[in-house]
Parts: C-alpha cells; structure tokens; sequence
C-alpha cells in the first residue's frame, strides 16, 4: 500500500549573519532522514513525535505538497510528486487545524462542490454520502451553514468529506484537536469504524496519544528525522514502562517511611492531608513489597496501582531519546 | 467549466449571506471610480482636449481599462490575494485535489462587490462609444472588444505573475500594486501623453500599449494606422498569460521544493 524508502529531505534556511544588516547564511536543516517504512491495506498507524520531528513533512510527501530531496516512496504504485493528480483520487486528507468546508454555506453543497472536484459519478456519490450520512450521523447538520456547527459536529463533517471520492487512504493530521472529551471519542469512533468497513489505511499524526491508544495498533515513532521506533503500542509500553503507580490514601505519620522509601526505588510525586502518588521503579523494587511497607507502617484507607499512561511513555522516551 | 461556475455561484451566494457589508462594498466600488472619472471629464471641460484626444476618446479608454480591470478583480481574484492562500496554509489542500492548479486558483476566490467597478465603467464605457469623435465601422467594433478582451489578458497575467512572488515572500509586496493599480491609473489615458521612458515600459515590459493607445491610433483615423491589422494589435496583449503562466508554474515547483 504504502512503501517509503530512505526517504530524506532537507531545507535551506537563511539565518540573518549577527551583526550584519544584510549578511545572511544558508544553513541546511535534515527535516527528514532516511526513512523507511512500509504500511499495508486496512492498517491503522500512529504516526508520532514531537514538534519539529518531521511528521508534517512525511505527511506531505506522501501526500504529493512536497518533493523530496532523495529517496523513494510509492504510494498504491504511484509516486505522489509525479503522479498527483492520479495519487491524491486515492487519497483523503483531514487536516485537524483548517478546514475544507465553506464556512457560509450549508455542509451539503462543500459535499457537492466535492462531487464535481472529484468527478465522482452520481451513482457512486449518493450511495457513499448516505453510508457517511448514517455512519457518522450528519442527518441533521447537512442543512446548516458549517460556522454554525460546533467544533466536534464540523469534524464529523471534515471526515465525510474526506472520505466522499472513496480513497484507499486516509491522512489524519492532528483530528482531535481543540475537541472536548466526547467529541474526540466520537470521532475515534467513527474513524475505527469507517476503517474497518471500508477497508481504509489510515495514517494518524496526533499529539493526543489516547487517539493512538483507542485506534492504532501500531505505532512509528519519529524524532529529529528519523524513526526511533516502529511496531506495537503494547510492546512500546512494554520496553519503556519501568515503573508503576501507586496511590494510597492514609492517616499516621509517614515521613520517616516515604524519605526510606525514596532512597529505596520510589519517587514521590505528590503527598498531602493524607494522600500520597508515587511511582515505583520496577527494576529497583516490588509493587507487593512498597505496599507491603506502606501497610505495616501507616493506617491505609485506600490503595491503588496504575500503569501510566501512554503519555507519560512517551515523555520519558522524549527524554531518554534527549529528543 | 462546469466547476468553475459551481465556485462562482458558491462565491456569490457565500457574500450574499453578509447582505449590507455586501451591498455596501459594491456601492464603494462603484463610486469610488467614478470620482476618478468625473475629475477627469472637469479636467476636459476647463481644457478641451488633451493633445489630440477628446474626452470621448479618452472614456473610451477608461472603459476598456475599467472593465478588464473590473473582470480580473472579480475572477481572477484569487491570484490577486494569492499569498493569503499560501500563508494560510489553503494552498496544500488544493494540491491534494486531483484538478488544474490554475483552475483552483480561480475558484479559491471571487468578489462580487467588484460587480460595483464592472457596473461603473460600463456606463462610462456605453457612453464613449455613443459619444465617439470618430464613425463606427464593424471592424473597429471587433478592434473595441480585443481591447477588453486584451487588457483582461494582461491584468491576469500581471496577478499571476506577482502571485508567483508569494511562494518567496509574504510580506513587501506592496511593490506590486505599482504594477497592477499603476498600471490601470496611467492605462485609463492614451500612454501618448507620457514621458518616452514610461512609453517604452507600458509597450515592452507591461504591454499595455497594444489596447491602448496603438488601437485608438486606428479608431481614430490616425493616419499610418488605418490597416486592419491594427484592430487585432490587442490580442497581444493575450499573450502576455504565457509567460506568466511558466513563471507561476515555475513557483508551484519550487514550492514543492521548499515547502516554507
């Protein structure tokens, strides 16, 4: 579906000369180095890493904005920079920061305006936005102008319109942004749902990492260019997860025992009026043996053990990576 | 075509939904250039005429610049405001759509309060050829319209070609309105009237001359200008979208190159 190999690109970038009005240097920046990847049909990948990693300018690529500097990528046997205007009928771009809907219109005629952009036959068109209509449940907002929509509904709408010309790909960039916490549910529901009845390859940039944990079994991780790490979210978590949380509510004097419990594998994160978090360094230490102490010394009301969250994963690989 | 008039429709029915600020904007378009007009029939009124050339001449002129400028600001706005589309970031998702670059353009933008402008310089436009100092024959009717059709031609050209220029730089480009509002102030009077130097530059680096005042030569009778070819001088002007047309394809490439 999607083969990409030793793909790199590089700007230049003038930098103003200190000192000078008018000197200026060119300094040559690696947005990209030598990746390589490959997606099959029907995968749904996290594509992530931090601001500036490259991420947008993969998308890019692959979508057909950019040409690269070196490298191959085909994209269904095409190569997007030479074939566009073939390429980008197979694909669907979401763009979560800007919009492709008339802002003063109702959703119905961006949906047409489409029809006409992508040529699809009337047949084929109807029967894809009903499947949209019913799938994302856009029944009632095709009628209104998009400014009167909220952030959550216009998405909804974003993807059908994504979607309407049928491509074997979808570009997600960032689709949950800016959206409250049952907006984005809906949208990673949908998103899981139109995948698998569709069959779409779906490509996800997010710096929400609860988008990857409810939609991507799979994950590359990108960092200065290049890929830090590639394949599933459980064995991510598996490699970098040192340590586990516990909270623990209680009532007795417990300084001497947390002050112990630091220099023996535990860092405290918070503790006041009887509450405490700290995480456990599982390569120093045992869960079952921190309670263990925790319990003999202090009146425990109540107690629980956490995994982190996938973002606390990724920071400290940020970290670790000195990205 | 059948896109571009769903984007024009889109275009008109999305400015309609702000009905005052609309209808208002066109009013300003309408009078603005008509003071620009009414000064310059007071001019000829006090002085006669202006070398040879009678007011009517003169408005026919006006008409024909008006009226190409008018057209070009109402669908070929979207090249006149091309970096807001870069800056904006809109530029990319036109090249993910399987269509013409050029014909996206097009349809990223229109303004119809321009309808305002269009409205003005036709009524100036109807009376210079009602008013004419010279008798109408079919062939100077043909030589009229290549005019517009002409200064269209150029006008576009020239907001392709600085369109170009946002793929390099966003801001500074006030430089271009020289070109652009510069050229349709001075293309209002027959280029005669100016400085050789200006001359040159209307007729070779912006070729305003060719529906100008080298066709009024041949409206007029002037004579050494009576052959016919002389009415079919302002498709030049046409050709002045082909080298724009490399230019801007040349900046879409280096766009592709560069990303910024």
């Amino acid at each position: 579906m999607i083969e990409i190999e030793d793909l790199s690109k590089a700007f230049q970038v003038a930098r103003k000369k200190e000192g000078t009005w008018f000197g200026r240097t060119w300094e040559t920046v690696r947005a990209l180095e030598e990746m390589t990847f490959s997606v099959g049909r029907g995968e749904i990948v996290g594509y992530i890493g931090p601001n500036g990693a490259g991420k947008s300018t993969t998308i890019k690529i692959m979508s057909g904005i950019l040409v690269p500097t070196s490298g191959r990528c085909e994209i269904m046997g095409l190569t997007p920079w030479k074939d566009r205007v073939a390429h980008v009928r197979n694909i669907g771009v979401v763009f979560g920061q800007r919009t492709q809907l008339w802002w003063d219109l109702p959703v119905s005629d961006s949906f047409l305006l489409l029809k006409d952009i992508y040529r699809i036959p009337e047949n084929s068109f109807r029967e894809q936005l009903e499947w949209l209509v019913e799938a994302l449940g856009l029944e009632a907002l095709l009628t209104f102008p998009v400014r009167q929509l909220s952030l959550g509904q216009r998405m909804r709408c974003e993807l059908a319109a994504a979607l309407l010309h049928r491509p074997s790909i979808l570009f997600l960039d960032e689709p949950t942004i800016g959206l409250d916490a049952v907006s984005k549910i809906a949208v990673r529901k949908i998103v899981k749902k139109v995948c698998a009845e569709q069959q779409v390859t779906v490509l996800l940039t997010t710096h929400d990492m609860n988008d990857i944990e409810a939609l991507a079994e799979r994950v590359i991780l990108i960092g200065k260019g290049r890929k830090l790490y590639d394949g599933g979210l459980n064995a991510l978590k598996a490699r970098y997860v040192h340590t586990k949380r516990i909270t623990a509510e209680y009532a007795g004097e417990g300084e001497a025992l947390l002050s112990a419990l630091e220099s023996a594998g535990c860092r405290l994160i918070s503790s006041d009026a009887g509450r405490l978090t700290m995480d456990v360094d599982l390569e120093v230490t045992g869960v079952a043996e921190v309670i263990q102490r925790l319990t003999s010394h202090l009146n425990i009301s109540d107690i629980s053990v956490d995994a982190p969250a996938i973002d606390d994963v990724i920071v400290r690989l940020y970290e670790e990576l000195a990205l | 075509m059948k896109l571009l008039w769903r984007y024009t429709v889109y275009h008109f029915r999305s400015q309609l939904e702000y009905r005052v600020s609309f209808w208002l904007t066109t009013l300003g378009q309408f009078l603005v250039p008509f003071v620009s007009f009414a000064g310059m029939a007071l001019l000829f009124r006090q002085f006669g005429t202006l070398e040879q050339w009678t007011l009517s001449d003169v408005a026919l002129l006006y008409g024909v610049t008006q009226l190409a400028f008018a057209f070009n600001e109402l669908f070929i706005r979207g090249f006149d405001s091309f970096s807001s589309l870069v800056v904006s970031g809109e530029f990319d998702r036109l090249l993910v759509r399987p269509r013409n670059m050029v014909l996206q353009v097009l349809g990223s933008k229109q303004d119809f309060t321009r309808f305002g402008r269009l409205v003005q310089s036709t009524i100036v436009f109807v009376w210079a050829i009602a008013n004419a100092s010279f008798q109408w024959t079919f062939l100077k009717g043909v030589c009229l319209a290549l005019m517009v059709f002409g200064g269209m031609g150029i006008f576009a050209a020239l907001f392709m070609g600085f369109a170009t220029l946002s793929f390099w730089t966003i801001k500074g480009l006030e430089v271009v309105n020289l070109f652009t509002d510069g050229g349709r102030e001075m293309a209002q009077y027959p280029l005669t009237i100016y400085p050789k130097a200006i001359q040159r530059f209307f007729t070779f680096a912006v070729p305003f001359f060719v529906v100008n005042a080298l066709p009024l030569f041949f409206l007029t009778d002037v004579p050494g200008y009576e052959a016919a070819i002389y009415a079919f001088v302002p498709l030049i002007g046409f050709l002045a979208l082909v080298p724009a047309y490399f230019i801007w394809n040349y900046g879409v490439r280096h766009y592709q190159s560069t990303g910024s």
